[in-house]
């Protein structure tokens, strides 16, 4: 699997998950978004969330980094119960500035970017790092200098995003996540806002953000990507996880009924993909 | 020229192409002339205009003090009402439920009341409260004061129109804040930004853009609101020129002097606006171009 994907970082199974989500439950109005979620996301390890539109892929990342409020179940990052806390004899919502410290270590990427349009791409990525994270300017600078250069993006340091393409931009996005050096890094459907031929240079520069050894959740539709890079598939129906398995056998073998359905939608039959 | 086909294109060059004709707009072009030349004519010919009255006060010492006090009233019940008002639509959008009755309701009865009703009511609130004391209801009090000591003309004036204006502002500024996209909330949400940072560095800055062509609105109409201050005796420039004229009886050139100084002062804060327009639309504006921006979605 590891040479497949090209990968140095083996995930380490033997410790306990970075992310543990068990039985998670969340609903907008009468409408079941997550029924009993269970996922474990390990250090080092990538893991693609797959799944038709509204089957709660999206729902589930921005539970996890508690954009949404949840209804049930529990979510720990290493260890650490997310958004609740014992006080007074029970469980309650953590305090505003508790529940930004939990935040503070995780950072997500959107699939509308939703980069600060009146700050440079420069202090886009500086902005988190120096205001929550306690970094001086120059550290700040430098990181992000680094970080864009990566993305293949420092000579844009100074333009404003609206001046960039949509990959482009995506790319700060990218960078700006990184840049708080996050224990995981969610990524909401990356490129569904992409035109197609700028998508690329986005899974590229996810690809290249994995094989340092980042912990990350995909959220996606791009099967190619999910086979290269993750090292585990998840796939999501209906407010559930239907099937979970390392990323080749996931396409190449998949065992429920639902999950094979959708493979020959998206136009991967098992025998496809093999080949 | 004939709908004719013809073998070969004409010889014709439209470089040496005049000018279309337009008979509707030689038609209104000349009426406004003739408007603009009569309304000069009328203002020049009508000796009860007094022009020389006009020229002797317009920097009359005690005009010139009560323009100075309109623009300080101006100045501070701006100040006062936008703070005022950006704290009462971060009330309105509270999700805590008496925090945002107090504030809609506050809102609701400050942009009710007409402000000139407003001016005399907190002049004559000695007649309700004879004494403002600070202290535990029903208990003992730490101060006390007179109320005829602390409300004078000028207090009656900054609370009655610093009240008006930031029932306005409030909702300006709640619609400035509404106009921002929700995925900036959850991009500051997610790199752990807290509220103050959220709504002053990111929530605010792009929500000026919408808050700043109505509230150059606001301030000119809080300019010429602070007239009203006249009735309860207050020496802004409409009472300036008020008492000359009830010595002299110079009633027009009077008011001229006073429109005069009105108009001035408008056509420099419309200036800065713009300028602040300009500031504002910083990183979504196309470039070099010069208007009040509302695409905030197309910037993401």
């Amino acid at each position: 699997m590891l040479e497949s994907s090209g990968l140095i970082v083996t995930p380490e199974m033997d410790k306990p998950p970075v992310l543990e989500v068990t039985g998670l439950r969340k609903r907008f109005g009468d409408q079941v978004a997550l029924d009993g979620v269970d996922l474990k996301v390990y250090e080092g390890e990538v893991v693609a969330v797959l799944g038709p539109s509204g089957s709660g892929k999206s729902t589930l990342v921005r539970c996890i980094d508690q954009l949404e409020s949840i209804d049930g179940g529990a979510m720990f990052l290493d260890g650490e119960l997310l958004g609740f806390e014992m006080s007074h004899g029970h469980l309650r919502p953590l305090t505003d500035s508790a529940r930004k410290r939990q935040q503070r270590r995780m950072s997500m990427v959107f699939q509308q970017f939703n980069l600060f349009p009146h700050w440079t791409v420069l202090r886009n990525v500086t902005e988190a790092p120096m205001a929550v994270h306690g970094a001086s300017a120059a550290e700040a600078r430098e990181r992000a200098m680094e970080l864009l250069r990566r993305v293949g993006l420092e000579d844009k340091a100074n333009a404003y995003p609206r001046h960039l393409s949509g990959g482009q931009q995506q790319r700060v996005a990218i960078a700006r996540s990184a840049a708080v050096d996050p224990r995981i890094l969610l990524f909401d459907e990356p490129t569904s806002a992409l035109d197609p031929e700028l998508v690329d240079e986005v899974l590229q520069t996810i690809k290249k953000l994995a094989s340092t050894g980042r912990t990350m959740v995909v959220v996606t539709h791009e099967m190619e990507f999910a086979r290269n890079v993750a090292d585990r598939c998840v796939f999501m129906d209906a407010g559930r996880v239907v099937e979970e398995r390392p990323a080749d056998d996931f396409f190449e073998d998949p065992r429920s009924e639902r999950l094979r359905a959708f493979l020959a939608r998206s136009g991967r039959s098992p025998r496809e993909v093999r080949g | 020229m004939t709908n004719t086909p013809v073998a070969t294109a004409p010889a014709i060059d439209v470089a040496t192409a005049r000018r279309r004709i337009r008979p509707a707009r030689i038609i209104g072009g000349t009426l406004i002339l003739i408007v603009t030349l009569s309304v000069l004519w009328f203002l020049v010919s009508n000796e009860r205009f007094e022009w020389n009255v006009v020229a002797e006060y317009l920097f009359n010492p005690s005009v010139l003090l009560g323009l100075g006090v309109s623009l300080m009233l101006t100045v501070v019940c701006m100040v006062l009402g936008s703070i005022l008002g950006t704290v009462l639509a971060a009330g309105q959008l509270s999700d805590f439920w008496p925090v945002k009755a107090a504030s809609i309701t506050f809102v609701g009865v400050f942009r009710g009341i007409p402000p000139l009703v407003q001016l005399i009511f907190w002049f004559n609130l000695a007649y309700l409260l004879p004494r403002i004391t600070f202290g535990v209801p029903f208990g003992p009090e730490f101060f006390s004061w007179e109320t005829n000591s602390l409300i004078t003309p000028l207090t009656a004036a900054i609370i009655g129109l610093s009240l008006h204006e930031a029932a306005y502002m409030a909702e300006i500024v709640r619609a400035g804040m509404l106009s921002v996209d929700q995925g900036q909330h959850d991009a500051a949400s997610a790199m752990g930004f807290g509220r103050w940072h959220t709504f002053s560095r990111i929530v605010l800055p792009q929500a000026m853009r919408v808050i700043i062509p109505p509230t150059g609105s606001q301030v000119i109409a809080l300019l010429k609101g602070t007239s009203l201050v006249s009735v309860i005796a207050m020496g802004d420039l409409l009472h300036a020129v008020q008492v000359i004229y009830n010595r002299t009886y110079e009633v027009v050139p009077m008011l001229i002097v006073a429109v005069i100084w009105y108009l001035v002062v408008v056509t420099v804060l419309t200036l800065i606006q713009r300028r602040v327009e300009q500031h504002f639309g910083r990183g979504s504006a196309r470039d070099g171009m010069r208007r009040p921006i509302r695409r905030v979605r197309e910037a993401n």
